[in-house]
């Protein structure tokens, strides 16, 4: 077999891309609606009001719509994994294992039986039981959520860990180590509650439509009240668990922190940029400033970061040539020492075929040396470890403005309602309509600051993306990239018609 | 009466498929998506590669390692 293919790991990268983003765009209507709908549940059990049941069946209609397009979807990223991925794929299966067949087990008892009751349950169960199915369906649908994040936090923060030379696999030392990481949490709370966020713009997306036909006026005000408040309290729980985020970037992975601020250059006591365009032509240590034009606030990074007004910050510069002021070391250095590494892996794999104890002893001896550095051993150049930070930048101040804007939309929502003047106000009504179509772009730009800020690595430090892949031809790659996008532009096509079908035929048909 | 509870159980689901209207719909959508998923995509696209090329768990571990391996210099 020859080289890997560094044109099959872009389409490798392309095709993954692909299909998580679509599979993203079902899962956090998902994880929101679920709870909204046992909301509205809990409403008619504690009014008795049947306008409040409606009003539940049709958004679980709904719910139930975006389920079946969305099911399964995810499952194709597994092929992915077994076909482009394999090299990554051995070396976690030990990790991903435990997390990814506990959410196997939940979601098929979950979905076997309470969402039967849920869905076929209706005046066959007592009220008190189905509203339970209904709470159990969102909390374990979130929990379904809480093991791929765990495997995707590990990935950015490997920790509860041992690297096995000899069989080349990362094997589980303390399970409770990679549930409870800092950054599996955050991860956790950050996505559910944006996903949150998103089913509650859902409802308020098809409710405003409603108001401006002055269709389902009762149940669009109601629906938009319920998805008001609990859309509003989920945008101020991202906002902090967002920050959390930062904060533990600051701490796992600054070069991506460095790279969504658009800080070159590190600093005691770091500005924030607020609003900035990056100077296109900027480039690392040329000397030009980093930002065309910018409004920054005073020390707000170092706060931000570090929790203190005058801690130092570093930059993407002092990250890759490192900063002995500060104790960063070089990624000059760190590829030497990765590199050493590889060879004393090689020299573990040559020791071991002949059957030389004494020197395999030896072997894994120095590769325990510098094994927290066995990632930086395949770069080629230390340049490599600067994620596209234009795209970075870029997306995470987008997601921040409209996280910010979302903020004020719910508590527009929310005044106007109380004013019992919503209908009359058109302009927020067609903002409303827009916001479920803004608060996805959001959702999916937070994982494009997530995965493209932590490029070029498949598992922080250890293994670049580029060693992970499969040494597969790159025809093929191509030929199923392309199957996707007709399978998911045929599927996208099949939702949205029935989806539409379902909510002109409004609560009067469910 | 031990019997009678799988029989309702079974009834609950068999009454619901038949009333479902949507869900028909949907049914089909999920039973074609699931049979090119795993009926097609599965079988000729997506083998797992190293189930299929490597018969023990072995020579899956000696293919990586001699992947990781190989080239610590700039060959990529």
């Amino acid at each position: 077999m020859g080289e890997i293919d560094l044109t099959m790991v872009n389409w490798a990268r392309a095709q993954f891309i692909l299909t998580v983003m679509y599979h993203w765009i079902f899962v956090p209507i998902t994880l929101g609606l679920s709870f909204l709908c046992a909301f509205f549940e809990s409403m008619y059990v504690r009014t008795g009001d049947d306008e409040w049941k409606k009003l539940t069946k049709f958004w679980m209609t709904l719910f139930g719509i975006n389920f079946a397009i969305g099911v399964a979807t995810g499952i194709i990223l597994e092929f992915q994994f077994g076909t482009n991925w394999s090299n990554y794929s051995w070396m976690v299966g030990d990790i991903f294992g435990a997390p990814l067949a506990i959410e196997g087990i939940l979601a098929f008892f979950l979905e076997a039986t309470f969402f039967a009751v849920m869905f076929f349950g209706w005046d066959r169960t007592s009220k008190g039981f189905h509203l339970f199915s209904t709470w159990m369906v969102a909390i374990g649908s979130n929990l379904s959520a809480l093991w791929i994040l765990v495997a995707n936090g590990w990935m950015q923060s490997p920790v509860g860990m041992a690297f096995n030379p000899e069989s080349a696999r990362f094997e589980m030392q303390n399970f409770w180590e990679v549930l409870f990481a800092p950054i599996a949490i955050a991860k956790f709370t950050h996505t559910t509650s944006s996903s949150f966020v998103v089913g509650s713009f859902f409802v308020i997306t098809i409710s405003s439509y409603y108001l401006l036909k002055g269709r389902h006026v009762n149940m669009a005000k109601r629906s938009i009240i319920v998805a008001s408040v609990f859309g509003l309290l989920a945008s101020l729980f991202t906002a902090f668990t967002g920050d959390e985020s930062a904060y533990n970037n600051a701490r796992y992975q600054p070069m991506k922190l460095a790279a969504y601020e658009g800080l070159f250059e590190g600093a005691r006591g770091a500005d924030i940029v607020a609003l900035g365009i990056l100077n296109s032509g900027k480039r690392l240590g040329d000397g030009q400033e980093p930002f065309a034009f910018e409004v920054s606030i005073p020390k707000g990074l170092s706060i931000m970061a570090k929790r203190e007004l005058n801690a130092f910050v570093p930059g993407i510069k002092d990250l890759v040539y490192g900063n002995e002021a500060e104790g960063i070391m070089s990624v000059a250095e760190k590829m030497e020492k990765g590199k050493a590494a590889v060879a004393d892996f090689a020299a573990i794999r040559e020791a071991g075929k002949s059957g030389d104890e004494q020197a395999k002893a030896a072997a894994i001896e120095r590769f325990r040396v510098n094994q927290d550095y066995l990632g930086f051993g395949y770069l080629d150049t230390p340049e490599e470890i600067v994620p596209p930070v234009a795209t970075v930048y870029y997306s995470f101040h987008i997601m921040v403005y409209l996280g910010s804007f979302f903020i004020l939309l719910f508590m527009l929502y929310l005044y106007f309602s109380y004013k019992d003047t919503l209908e009359d106000k058109i302009w927020l009504l067609v903002l409303g309509f827009c916001s479920f179509f803004l608060a996805l772009t959001a959702s999916e730009l937070g994982w494009v600051v997530a995965e493209v800020g932590r490029q070029p690595w498949a598992i922080q430090d250890l293994m670049p993306v580029k060693m992970a892949t499969t040494n597969i031809g790159v025809g093929h790659v191509q030929a199923t990239f392309f199957m996707f996008f007709v399978l998911f532009g045929a599927l996208l096509i099949a939702e949205i018609k029935i989806m539409l079908k379902q909510i002109k035929i409004g609560p009067e048909g469910v | 009466m031990l019997m009678e509870y799988p029989a309702r159980v079974f009834k609950f689901y068999q009454d619901g498929f038949r009333r479902m209207t949507v869900g028909k719909t949907l049914w089909k959508i999920i039973i074609i998506k699931l049979i090119i998923m795993f009926g097609v995509l599965k079988i000729f696209f997506f083998p797992n590669f190293l189930s299929t090329n490597f018969s023990t768990d072995q020579q899956r571990a000696d293919h990586v390692i001699e992947q990781l391996t190989r080239s610590t210099g700039n060959n990529y």
